[in-house]
């Protein structure tokens, strides 16, 4: 009995969770905090960078409106992750690819998608997911953790073919503890495939909070299990993580295969638009205590010491923005309906004998 | 020609598509320089290098996930899944992911993956091996579910499936890889999808069918030839989607069918098959749709396939009832 105390399994566990702590830039009254972490961005890109923050939480709020009103469908609300969504895209070049999750929308549009397919894509509309060759990436994924195994065939592809880009793909916290999250990431390793991974640790899955998914302290850590390094960003932090980010697709590019990047984040809004009610299981303290922390206000001080950013400044962004939702949301409706023959004409690039039949049917039901 | 064998057969279309086009990758466990467990891919790495032809991680939704992924980068994947009683691991990739790639992006992108998996009783494997899980997929729209019977139509349809832009899922009978052979082209031909094959011609009953009970057809259709019976064997080939005009043209043919399939009863294609007959073709019926099939049990204890399997002496009595109906 005496030599199972060789084994200090506390120690084990201590060890475990201790070499992830959190990388921050700026504080939340947009102070530095660490210097190192502050990259090397222009005025111009810093406010561009700004001005995509300011954009995607007027989308936000629209989006809202307009599923309330019944003119969009799906929606999950991105309000309080723009740093997590924006600042991470920032780092990207249009021939990397984006494999997005269901709550990853902003990052698309500012991939290529046009913002009418990203509305069409809300309403359950196919011409939302007609994308153009050029446009590297797929539409948002529903089945959680399948973009993760995805990704690791494209970063594999991009490997294979000596491109200098990565894949980039994002699940949530709840998201952590699939199957395919574990898969992805491990395939990757293996191959020492080009592909940064983010999970976007918003404290909830639907109403499971974050310690009812894994006893590990942070989701970052999982990267142990796939041999890659895995680090925690304060994800309402738009400089630390455009800086990680833009570190980890260099490291992964130089061919030192895939990194993992948590980012400690926070929706302020529901799960989703279909029914969820936050109130059963987020408290007012809870809410206050994240929008306390909120990546536009620390980002707008810390612009606004350089002389970079005003009120009238931001007011632009914000008319520009509803003007462009008000202006796609009528090309959305101008989309002609949908039908069941052309669905059938997309199944197959050679058409089966049943599929041939069905468009014959349905074609002829579509002329009366 | 060359006499092969139909793992022999599977190995040629493989070699002969590794160097047709340069976007052909085969990747799976123990494919590589082990050459597969069954020896399907044996030499491919050694010829054609690591990056053609090498080995995944332990995870079969991983080896999905890759082949989706690589056929995005503009890959022509041939993933193996090992048994195809493991495919439920990878269920969504296959068919919640590649299956519906294209009509979900309106056609603005293929998937050309053809995912090579064995199964098939009549050799004593462990557990969830041999497995007839073909009915899954073949009710999965958006992919094409191939099943060759013999070594000529292996390598013509493993030919044609990796050259589809459609995905496909190629399943291999593990009785069938050494049990006989066949006069094999050495060079690249293609046998058709969504194409069945007239095995043998006949007039009194057709029977239709695929994998190995095709060979216990041909068996059954000597052993009745003698009580002149005239018996006509359509092998499916591609089990879905359906080729419905062959197999409506053999049973207004002949007035009488019967449906053989190994799987059991509720699974498998045959219910599916007997519903379009019934749909298009009762009036050309003598007789009641016959159907042979394994009983609605578990797949068997490896020493009760015996019992289990549906085999020629089955389909002999079967086609009788029929014939004298």
């Amino acid at each position: 009995m005496a030599k199972n105390k060789t084994i200090d399994f506390q120690a084990l566990l201590d060890k475990a969770h201790s070499d992830f702590p959190m990388y921050q830039a700026l504080d939340k009254d947009g102070n530095v905090v660490n210097e190192a972490l502050v990259p090397d961005l222009t005025d111009d890109e810093l406010v561009e960078l700004m001005t995509r923050m300011v954009w995607s939480r007027v989308l936000d709020q629209r989006s809202t409106a307009l599923n309330r009103q019944g003119r969009l469908g799906f929606f999950a609300p991105t309000a309080g992750q723009e740093a997590s969504q924006l600042a991470s895209h920032f780092a990207f070049e249009k021939e990397d690819v984006l494999l997005p999750g269901y709550r990853d929308v902003p990052q698309l549009i500012q991939h290529g998608l046009p913002l009418t397919q990203a509305f069409l894509w809300s309403r359950g509309h196919a011409a939302g997911n007609y994308y153009a060759e050029d446009l590297k990436a797929l539409p948002p994924q529903i089945i959680i953790g399948a973009q993760y195994v995805q990704a690791a065939g494209v970063a594999l592809g991009l490997k294979m073919r000596k491109k200098p880009n990565v894949v980039f793909t994002y699940t949530g916290d709840g998201g952590s503890s699939q199957g395919d999250f574990y898969e992805g990431i491990n395939f990757a390793g293996a191959y020492k495939a080009n592909a940064v991974f983010f999970i976007q640790n918003n404290g909830f899955a639907i109403s499971t909070p974050r310690d009812k998914q894994t006893a590990a302290v942070t989701l970052a850590q999982k990267a142990v299990s796939a041999g890659i390094p895995g680090i925690q960003v304060d994800g309402m932090d738009p400089l630390a993580m455009y800086t990680v980010t833009k570190m980890a697709r260099d490291w992964s590019i130089a061919g030192n295969g895939p990194v993992l990047i948590e980012a400690i984040t926070y929706r302020y809004g529901a799960h989703t638009l279909s029914g969820d009610d936050p109130t059963r299981y987020r408290s007012k303290e809870m809410d206050d205590e994240w929008v306390a922390k909120d990546p536009l206000i620390r980002f707008r001080a810390y612009l606004e010491a350089k002389g970079l950013w005003n009120e009238e400044k931001e007011n632009e962004v914000i008319e520009n923005t509803k003007e462009e939702i008000k202006v796609a949301i009528a090309e959305a409706d101008k989309q002609p309906k949908q039908k069941v023959s052309d669905f059938l004409k997309s199944m197959f690039e050679v058409q089966p004998q049943n599929i041939k039949e069905q468009i014959e049917f349905y074609e002829a039901k579509e002329s009366k | 020609m060359a006499q092969m064998t139909m793992i022999q057969a599977i190995t040629d279309a493989l070699a002969c598509e590794l160097a047709a086009d340069e976007n052909v990758v085969m990747f799976g466990e123990d494919v590589g320089k082990n050459g597969g467990v069954f020896r399907a891919t044996e030499g491919l790495q050694e010829k054609f290098g690591e990056e053609r032809v090498f080995d995944t991680p332990l995870a079969e939704s991983g080896i999905g996930g890759l082949a989706f992924g690589l056929a995005l980068e503009g890959y022509r994947p041939v993933p193996e899944i090992q048994f195809f009683g493991f495919v439920f691991e990878t269920m969504d990739e296959v068919v919640a992911q590649m299956a519906r790639t294209r009509y979900r992006m309106g056609g603005t992108r293929n998937l050309p993956i053809t995912i090579r998996s064995p199964f098939g009783g009549g050799v004593h494997t462990p557990e969830l091996h041999s497995d007839n899980l073909e009915g899954l997929i073949a009710q999965s729209p958006g992919i094409r579910v191939v099943i060759p019977s013999n070594p000529y139509d292996a390598k013509g349809l493993l030919i044609a499936s990796i050259r589809s832009n459609d995905p496909v899922v190629f399943l291999e009978h593990m009785k069938l890889y050494r049990s006989f052979r066949d006069e094999v082209p050495e060079e690249s031909y293609v046998v058709p999808l969504d194409k069945a094959g007239i095995t043998r011609e006949g007039k009194d009953v057709s029977i239709i069918t695929y994998g190995a009970m095709v060979r216990e057809s041909i068996k059954a259709a000597e052993v009745l030839e003698k009580e002149n019976i005239d018996v006509e064997i359509i092998d499916l080939r591609t089990v879905a989607p359906l080729d419905l005009e062959t197999i409506l043209a053999s049973v207004e043919k002949t007035g009488r069918v019967v449906v053989v399939q190994e799987a059991q009863k509720q699974a498998g294609v045959g219910a599916q098959v007997a519903a379009e007959i019934a749909e298009r073709s009762i009036l050309s019926l003598e007789a009641p749709i016959g159907r042979i099939a394994a009983p609605d049990t578990i797949f068997p204890f490896g020493q009760a396939e015996g019992a289990w399997l549906p085999n020629a002496k089955d389909i002999e009595d079967k086609v009788r009832e029929i014939a004298n109906f």
